[in-house]
């Protein structure tokens, strides 16, 4: 039950786009069209996974240990970069497939602010290693679904009329806006 | 100091290439602290001394560093000064650390803070990398205060806490939704600007 409440929690309630505002730069940037924001979400899926237990585990057993929590900004910051560079190493070496069909988003998921946000938020709500994990998977199945959406409808908006100064960017938030109004019919539900 | 003079120098950031309603950069920040205007202020003032501070030190130090490793001491020179900012704000605004909250450690994923570093202090000297950082810390702080000050004008009738008329206001405008809807309308506004000014210039 306690791991339901985090799942739906993160997928529908505090959305990590759409209620939370982490992860904007890639969901307006790579949700042109709908294969792209798949391959986007998973490769947020995969590193958002390993670089929560990663983060964690530096947190608790080294951090903590010597009393410099205060590097936490720092020392996080460090391990996603160098992680994200050691997944797409050891991806290239196992899975070429995988690889290519991750490749071109792993760079770009250094500045992913959902990230950094997620390995953050773990800590601030006291959650152990296993609820971490949960949490992460389901902050990343929530980006994926937002993203996902989010493409479908763009690629619909292509077709549209729109007034000139609308088009693009100004439109796609407006979009994003009405989509997160449509999430924001989750926050009724408490448990 | 390169061929642009120290006022278009200094003035880019706000209109020109605004970080936010133009180049785009830094959205989460932007979306996420932007309910009243005073957190927007909050925000700006944090992200622009990070700005100016990171710019000031890579100018400095870009000599000593390898080009291979280039990115990875930036991101330690940035997440430094974050800490600063973060430490001082927890000790003495703890009001605003709270609201602001996740959004002070995420200015080091602040596209902006990595990218200027990366496109401008890297490159120029000490000068022209201060003036660049205050610049486009002000272009964004602009930003986030016009765009707090819309949400709370309309969320809750009222401008930096002060009620400017009665009544609880449209409450979608301070939710999440609201700011994805008045970023959107901000930006078509100056899309819709920049074309009637040009039709003016030259007449097609």
């Amino acid at each position: 039950m306690e791991y339901f409440v985090i799942i739906f929690g993160a997928i529908f309630i505090n959305n990590i786009v759409l209620s939370r505002f982490l992860g904007i730069c890639p969901f307006l940037g790579v949700s042109k069209s709908t294969t792209t924001a798949i391959g986007m979400g998973g490769a947020v899926l995969f590193v958002m996974t390993i670089a929560t237990i990663v983060t964690y585990l530096i947190f608790q057993f080294l951090l903590i240990p010597f009393g410099i929590t205060y590097l936490q900004t720092v020392a996080y910051i460090l391990v996603i970069a160098f992680l994200v560079q050691v997944v797409e190493i050891v991806l290239k070496k196992i899975s070429p497939e995988l690889y290519r069909a991750l490749g071109v988003f792993l760079p770009l998921i250094t500045t992913n602010c959902a990230i950094l946000g997620v390995a953050i938020l773990v800590i601030q709500q006291d959650f152990n290693l296993l609820e971490s994990v949960v949490f992460a998977v389901a902050n990343a199945i929530g980006f994926t679904l937002a993203i996902v959406l989010f493409s479908s409808i763009r690629e619909q908006l292509d077709l549209a009329e729109i007034p000139p100064a609308m088009k693009g960017v100004p439109a796609a938030l407006v979009v994003a806006g009405i989509l997160s109004m449509a999430f924001m019919g989750f926050s009724g539900m408490n448990f | 100091m390169s061929k642009p003079s120290v006022i278009e120098q200094l003035t880019k950031g706000i209109r020109k290439e605004n970080p936010v309603f133009v180049l785009l950069l830094g959205l989460c920040p932007v979306l996420g602290v932007t309910s009243t205007a005073i957190n927007g202020l909050g925000m700006g003032l944090a992200t622009t001394f990070v700005l100016i501070m990171s710019n000031v030190v890579i100018s400095l130090i870009k000599g000593l560093i390898p080009a291979k490793v280039r990115i990875p001491s930036f991101i330690v020179v940035i997440a430094s000064f974050v800490t600063v900012v973060d430490l001082l704000m927890a000790g003495y605004l703890p009001s605003l650390h709270e609201q602001l909250g996740l959004f002070i450690p995420l200015i080091v994923v602040n596209c902006i803070v990595l990218g200027r570093a990366e496109a401008f202090a890297s490159r120029n000297q000490l000068l022209p990398s201060l003036i660049d950082g205050v610049s486009m810390g002000v272009g964004f702080t602009y930003a986030l205060v016009l765009l707090g000050g819309i949400r709370e004008l309309l969320g809750s009738y009222s401008i930096f806490g002060l009620k400017i008329i009665p009544g609880d206001g449209l409450l979608v405008f301070v939710l999440a939704p609201g700011a994805f809807l008045a970023l959107g309308f901000i930006i078509a506004f100056f899309e819709w600007r920049k074309s009637t000014a040009s039709h003016v210039k030259n007449p097609a």
